[in-house]
Parts: C-alpha cells; structure tokens; sequence
C-alpha cells in the first residue's frame, strides 16, 4: 500500500492573488507534475497562502470517524494542531477518490475506511511538508534540513513565518516521490487517546447539515406511494382526496411503475397526500411468500447435500470423524431478515443548474453508484453530474445500494418534472424498514465431533441463505466459483485450528433485496462459530475460554492475535469469578482484518428476566488512529449486535412486510446494557477496521451467557425474545 | 391561515394549518433544523423540543396544541445553563456518532437534570428510554449526563 505523491498542480484560489498547494496522487499513483488543475487533480490537502490548511476526505461520515481520522493523518505528518486544520468531503470521483479496496470505486463500507486510506493522507501530508519546507529554504537561502515546521510556522537559521507565507512557493515546486514519513516513535496526534472528534460541537448544538436538513429555494419534496405486497406494480391512482392537502401539487406513477411519486411543498403535506392517494396496485407478478416459506426452504437446504464444498475439503472425511467421535454436539441455527434503520430517514436531494448539471446532494456511502446512474438516467457525461456529499445519520451498510435504490428514485421523481424545482425525496420511517433491502435471512447446521479426551475430531458445518453479492459490481471481486464470501467469511476461514472441519453452502432463492448489514457474514457465522465452540467445550467439560486457547496455539499470526484479545478481554472481566447471581458468556472473533474478544455478563435467567450488566471488550485493530473513537465504535457496534438480537426481525405475510415502525421494530434502548469497557491492544501493525468487527462477538457472548446462567438455555433461533428468554 | 409561536425567545409568525405538527413547521417552515425526523410517532425522541421548559415529540405536538407556550429548540438550548452544561460534557466525552439524535437527546437531558439534578444511572436510563440512539452512544449519554450534572454543581 505504497503510493506516489506529487504536487498535481497550482490552483488560483477563489479569492484573487490567493495562491493554493494540493498534494495528493494520481489516478493511478502516477507521478507526474506541474499539471494545472484542469488535469486529474486528487487533493487529499489543500493549503491556502492564508494558512488554512483543509483535508479532503474521501469518505463520507455516517458516525464512525473518517472525517477526524484522516485530517488527523494529514495534521500529524504536516505537525499541526488539530485545531489548525479543517475538513471538507471529497466530490464524487472514481478515478480520483476511490477507495484503494474497491476496485475503482469511490465508497465507504467494509470498516476500509482507515484501512485503504493511512498510507494516501500521511504521504500527502508529509509531502506537503516537504515542499513548504523546501520553499522555505529557497527563500532565505538556506538548507531545508536546517528548518522545522511545527505548528504551522517554520523555523531555523534565525528566521520564523508562518507556512501560508510558503503556499505560492511551494505549489511551483515538484513534489517528492517519496517523502519521508514519520517514525511511529514520533507520533504525537495518531494513537493519542486525548484527539477530539472535529464533528461533536456541531452536532450538539444543531448546526450539523446532514442531507434532510438541504432546503433549496422552490424545491419540492417528494415522497413515494409504495405497494403493501412487494413488486406489486401500480397501474392507476385517483387524488380527489389528496387534492384537499395544501401544499399537494401533484401525484405521477414512476417510469418502473414501482410506485406513485407524490409532489408537495413541503414534508408535511407530501405525507399527508400520500395517505390519501387511492393507487391502484397489479399485483399478479407480486410477491406472494410469507416468511415462514422462506425460512423453510432455507431449513430444507440445510437438511440437503450442500451446492458447495467451500474449502474444497473431503466432506466423506469430516462425517467419517464425527461418526467415529465419542461424542456429538450439534445444533441448527436460524437468523431471520433484518433491516438496517439509520436514524436518518432515507433522503436525497436534486437540482439542475442553469448550465444543465445535475447536482445530487446525498449523505451519500458510495458515490459512485448513483453517479453512474445518473450518467445513464440523464444521459450526460460523469463531469455533468456533481454529488455534494453530506454527513449522514447512521447507515450500517443501508445507504450504499449497488442498485443506488433510493438516489435513483429520486432522479426518476425528478425527471418527470421539468426540473425548474430541485426535489427532495424523503422516506418514512415506514419506507425505510418496509424497503425490501436486508440482511438476508440465514440457517446453520454444525454437527461437531470430539474424541474421549474432548478434542475436536471433525466439525460439519452447513450454510444457507440468499447471496448477497451475486447479481451486483461486486460479484467478481468477492464471488469465486460460485461461492459467495460474504456467505461464509468468518466460518469457512476461521482461524481456529480445527481438524476435519468441512464447510458446505447452499444460495436460497430470492426473498427480498439483500443487503451488506454491519458486519455482513459475521453477523450470523461469528453467532454460531462461538456458541458451537462453547458447546464443545461444556460437553468436553471444559472452561470455554481455555477451550478455545487449545485451538489457538499453532502460532498463526492470526490466532496469536486472537489469543491476545481473548486473554485481555477475559483478565479485564474477571472471568470465571462472577459476582454471585451473575454469568458470564464470551465469544471471540476476527472481522474486516480485527481482532475482538468480548465479555458479557447478565444477571437473572431467561424465565425472571436476563439482564445484560457488564461487557467486557479487547480490540486489536492494528494502530488506533484515534483510540476513542475506536473504543466508541466497539460501544455502539455491540448495541447494535446486541439489540438485534434480542428483539428485531423482518417478517412477511403473503409478500408484505410485517413491520412499520419502530414499535414493531424496537431499537436498542438506553437501559438495555449496563457498562462497556473497552481496552485498545497497542499495536504497530497497519490499521484495519473498527467500524464493524466490535458487532460480530456481541450477540454469541450474550448467548453463551445466557447459557451459562442457570438454565442453560441455548438460544439457535433470533431473535431471543420470542425464542425463550426474556429480557428485565 | 398565520399563526403567532414564542420560538427562542422570539415571536415568530408561521403560515400553517392549525394541524401540522410543530416538527414540520420547525424543519420546513422556519428551516430551524436541528430538531429531527426520526419516525413521526413519537418512539425515537430526535424530535424532542421543549413546550414552557418541558420537553415533548415534536412530531406528535400540533400547532393548535401550542397556543402561548414557549417553544424552545436547539438552537436556543445553549441559552439555558443545563443546556450548556450538557453540550460542554457532549464535547468532553465525543458522546456522538452519527448525530442525527443528540439534538433530541440533549433537549431530553435538559429535562431530566432539571427535574433531577443528581441522577442515578437507574433515573437516567428511566428518563432517556424513549430517545433511541442506532449508533448505540448510551453509555457515553448516560457519562455526558452525569458529568454535565457535575459542572453544574461546581
């Protein structure tokens, strides 16, 4: 992950005379310089002759801390304070801004947001600071190495400015293509734990713009009429009585008939109108299944050969070794549908400019899908189409469609007027949670074999659920001879040492959409590798913790690291000594290149009432960039672990989705968990991800201990709560 | 038809229905759009404004409902000393994620610490139930109460 960096060009500013520095790489990493801004410019900074120094951040900010993150990287290399430095998103360019994990898209998901980007910004940064330098000593016509640049002034042979003094030097210089970075030993912003979030003051106070707050002058909002049966199409509508709603303009079926689009003046009045509309549905190519359907073929596909031999291993083999065990565990797991529900409803907003550019403004996850759509919807040119990038309310994989669902919407509302008025789409809470894009529903079946001393003889694992990656851009990077990934990641490539493991998968049809949702795979493989293990481990009658040790000891990097964790997570916990009226559960996992161990303690049962009191977390996510914001993504991926678990699913009844708001799809609550206490692994290794891998251990630690209270209920189907625990 | 509101301090006069909930009249009437869409039935609390000091669903509180009260918003929260103390301990302990409910989770704090200016955790996770996070900040809610509760008693 080495890239070039090169002065890419010498901008005038907006203000005139004001001379700007833009250091970032080429499209492909290329060196070349001295181009003017009208070549492929990718600035991760930009540093102005007044001082301002501003980081481009290339992905969008939904909470989990990019924008803080990367303009560290760029302060720590260019050693300013944070509070000399600024952040603005980057546009929506593919070429420019794609993310270095994607494969030539620009996008944020898969917690790759640090990962791809620690190398780019930190050799941007210390780039820069070369070339301020290097002009410094140009000027007063001394040697570079002589001068310091700290704080944003630079220093030596008895001279002192401040760096913006340097800007129009600078930005005549060729970059270095290879500038020195910063020796960790001399780190002063990444890894310190007291660098604030940039984004907490404005979103405590109100001035935080996210893309629902966009008011554009005379724009319409739209919102659309949706079929209760799924892929119902509409054929007519009658708006007699939305035509009494003031501020209702007017009603049109959408281009794919999908659904009636309801013009209004304002949020308000489009809401009411729209329950007012009579729309006529064709529901004969509808869907029909409920869900109980869904999960039966899901069942019968466990009960069958599997379609795939995902290791390619000898499947005859593995069923040999448990036939031959002393002893059989085995369990079937079932996981149903789950919506991603952000706390910011769905939205998006369009405009045509005089010049007949379309701008999109969108808390948009991965820009380059609705870009390439919109190319085609408006046919015009990439370079006629802009997206303004705007914070997002939460998204946990919903706002990154490879269909750009909601943002195509809009545009189809769009072009059917005659884009005098920008348009907003907005959804419901309704919409969002009866959208149709899940969390596939998942089955497991894992029949575990171990010998008269309580060793793993063979482990027979079955998968089935619907592909979530099949059918989108991302097949050919993540599916391989059929096999999709994202179906077995955190299974089939566990890094336990397991003999005679075989890992068999079967695609279902399609239920719904399905869709990557915090975590993706390991929301269901991490559940059931972790309450498996520690139902070996009971029926081997062994600690669950030194259990797992046994099959962490081959000396992988992988399962050092995952031993590590483990052995802080449970010293931290106190495991084994739980307060009196308290159990404990513990599962450990490695997603999206991190490794995490988590405690979860609860008092009562399942039948008086479970409550989750205490957990317990061990995180090794290679350098923390920023440990609080790391520590924070564990806190709120294992609420969101956790809540799901206990009480969420998306049901359907003869092809409509049962739930409509959150009532019926009630979110993690404040008095759900008790303390989470998180601990940072010190590490030197490149940093990997923090946004997702905090999610998968959560749910399989409550189930262990909730197995380890006194009834020793194992929960194999979710959620929990209509599965036999309830919670205090 | 206008209808006459004491926002922040201010008389303000709005075009609307008697009807409309007062989120709609905030957000896309007056563009005051700290208060947030979150559900529109009152079981997410990022809608939380408060009507003569006490904080309600904005969604769920109509414009015929609002008569002479005052509404405040937060915008103006910072105004209030429990306001600010809360939006300083916010700051100190980067309580937010995303962001999208911390305005209505601060408007609901405010309340609490003026009914209740020592909270317990217990009193506190009693008080912020029906204000719904989805990035799951609540032990960073429950510390900014608790250390807002703090600078006010110094």
């Amino acid at each position: 992950m080495t890239l070039d960096t090169t002065r890419r060009g010498f901008l005038k500013g907006a203000a005139a005379g004001a001379a700007v520095l833009l250091v970032g790489t080429g499209p492909k990493g290329a060196v070349a310089a001295g181009h003017s801004a009208s070549t492929n410019l990718n600035p991760f900074v930009k540093i102005s002759s007044d001082g301002t120094v501003t980081a481009i951040v290339k992905h969008f900010e939904k909470g989990q801390g990019p924008a803080t993150g990367l303009t560290t990287l760029i302060a720590e290399e260019l050693g300013l304070r944070m509070d000399q430095v600024t952040y603005a998103f980057a546009p929506s360019n593919p070429e420019l801004y794609s993310n270095l994990f994607f494969g030539g898209f620009q996008g944020t998901g898969g917690s790759t947001a640090m990962a791809n980007s620690f190398m780019q910004y930190r050799t941007a940064g210390a780039a820069a600071r070369e070339m301020l330098l290097q002009a410094a000593a140009q000027t007063w016509g001394v040697d570079a190495s002589a001068l310091t640049l700290e704080e944003g002034v630079i220093k030596g042979s008895g001279q002192s400015a401040p760096l913006g003094d340097f800007v129009a030097a600078a930005a005549q210089l060729t970059a270095p293509e290879a500038p020195r970075l910063k020796d960790p030993s001399e780190f002063r912003l990444i890894g310190n734990p007291d660098v604030r979030r940039l984004d907490s003051a404005i979103k405590g106070n109100g001035e935080a713009k996210f893309a629902i707050d966009v008011f554009l002058p005379d724009q319409m909002i739209a919102m659309i009429a949706r079929p209760e049966q799924r892929c119902a199409l509409a054929t007519a509508f009658d708006d007699a009585e939305a035509k009494s709603v003031k501020g209702y303009i007017r009603a049109a079926i959408m281009p794919n008939k999908a659904g009636v689009v309801v013009y209004a003046e304002n949020t308000w009045a489009a809401m009411q109108a729209r329950d007012l509309l009579d729309v006529t549905w064709d529901v004969s190519a509808a869907e029909t299944r409920s869900s109980d359907q869904i999960e039966a073929e899901i069942r019968a596909a466990l009960d069958a050969e599997p379609v795939y031999n995902v290791n390619k291993t000898d499947m005859a083999a593995t069923k040999g070794a448990i036939e031959a065990a002393a002893q059989v565990v085995e369990e079937t797991f079932y996981f149903p549908l789950l919506a991603h529900a952000p706390m910011e409803p769905l939205n998006c907003t369009i405009e045509q400019t005089a010049e007949g550019k379309i701008i999109l403004h969108d808390g948009a996850q991965m820009p380059t899908g609705p870009h390439m759509a919109f190319a085609q919807i408006f046919q015009l040119p990439m370079e006629m189409i802009e997206i303004r990038t705007m914070l997002a309310g939460g998204s946990f994989g919903r706002r990154a469609t490879p269909t750009a669902d909601y943002q195509v919407e809009a545009a189809l509302a769009f072009v059917m007027t005659d884009r005098s008025r920008p348009v907003k789409l907005v959804w419901s809470r309704e919409d969002d949670l009866r959208s149709g894009y899940y969390r596939p529903a998942f089955g497991h079946k894992v029949r575990v074999g171990l010998d008269a001393e309580g060793q793993i003889v063979g482990w027979d694992h079955r998968i089935a659920g619907q592909s979530i990656m099949k059918g989108t851009p991302f097949e050919p990077m993540v599916v391989r001879d059929g096999i999709d990934h994202s179906s077995v990641e955190g299974a089939a490539d566990t890094p336990y040492a397991i003999p005679a493991a075989s890992f068999g998968l079967t695609d279902t049809a399609k239920a719904t959409e399905t869709l990557w949702w915090r975590a993706v795979g390991h929301t269901h493989t991490a559940y059931v590798m972790e309450v498996m293990m520690d139902m070996a481990a009971k029926a081997a009658g062994r600690d669950p913790m030194a259990f797992r040790m046994d099959y962490l000891s081959d000396g992988t990097a992988d399962q050092q690291r995952l031993a590590q964790v483990l052995k802080l997570a449970t010293e931290k916990a106190g495991w084994g000594n739980a307060p009196e009226g308290r159990a404990q559960g513990l599962a450990v996992h490695k997603s999206f290149g991190s490794f995490v161990a988590e405690v979860v303690e609860i008092s009562g049962t399942p039948e008086t009432g479970v409550r989750i009191e205490k957990v317990t977390c061990a995180v090794d996510c290679g350098i923390a960039v920023n440990p609080d914001i790391v520590k924070a993504q564990m806190e709120g991926g294992i609420g969101y672990g956790i809540g799901h678990v206990m009480r969420d699913q998306i049901t359907l009844t003869d092809g409509a989705v049962d739930q409509y708001n959150f009532p019926d799809y009630e979110p993690l609550r404040i008095g759900d968990i008790g303390q989470i206490d998180v601990h940072v692994v010190a590490s030197a290794e490149a940093p990997t991800g923090a946004g997702e891998p905090g999610t998968p251990p959560a749910a399989p630690a409550l189930a262990n201990a909730i197995a380890a209270s006194t009834t020793g209920l194992r929960v194999s189907a979710m959620p929990m709560e209509l599965n036999g625990v309830s919670f205090a | 038809m206008a209808i006459q509101l004491k926002l922040n301090g201010e008389n303000r006069s709005v075009e609307a229905d008697p009807g409309t909930p007062l989120l709609w009249v905030l957000r896309d009437e007056l563009q005051l759009t700290g208060t947030k869409f979150g559900c529109g039935v009152a079981s997410c609390g990022a809608c939380t404004v408060h009507m003569d000091g006490v904080p309600v669903r904005s969604c769920q509180t109509y414009l015929e409902d609002v008569g002479t009260a005052e509404i405040t918003t937060i915008e103006a929260i910072s105004e209030d000393r429990i306001g600010a103390a809360l939006q300083q301990a916010w700051v100190e302990l980067d309580v937010v994620q995303c962001g999208y409910c911390q305005s209505g989770q601060i408007m609901s704090a405010v309340g609490l610490l003026a009914d209740n200016p020592k909270p317990s955790a217990e009193d506190i996770d009693d008080y912020m139930a029906g204000n719904a996070c989805r990035c799951a900040t609540y032990q960073r809610i429950r510390a900014g109460i608790q250390r807002a509760a703090e600078i006010l008693e110094a």
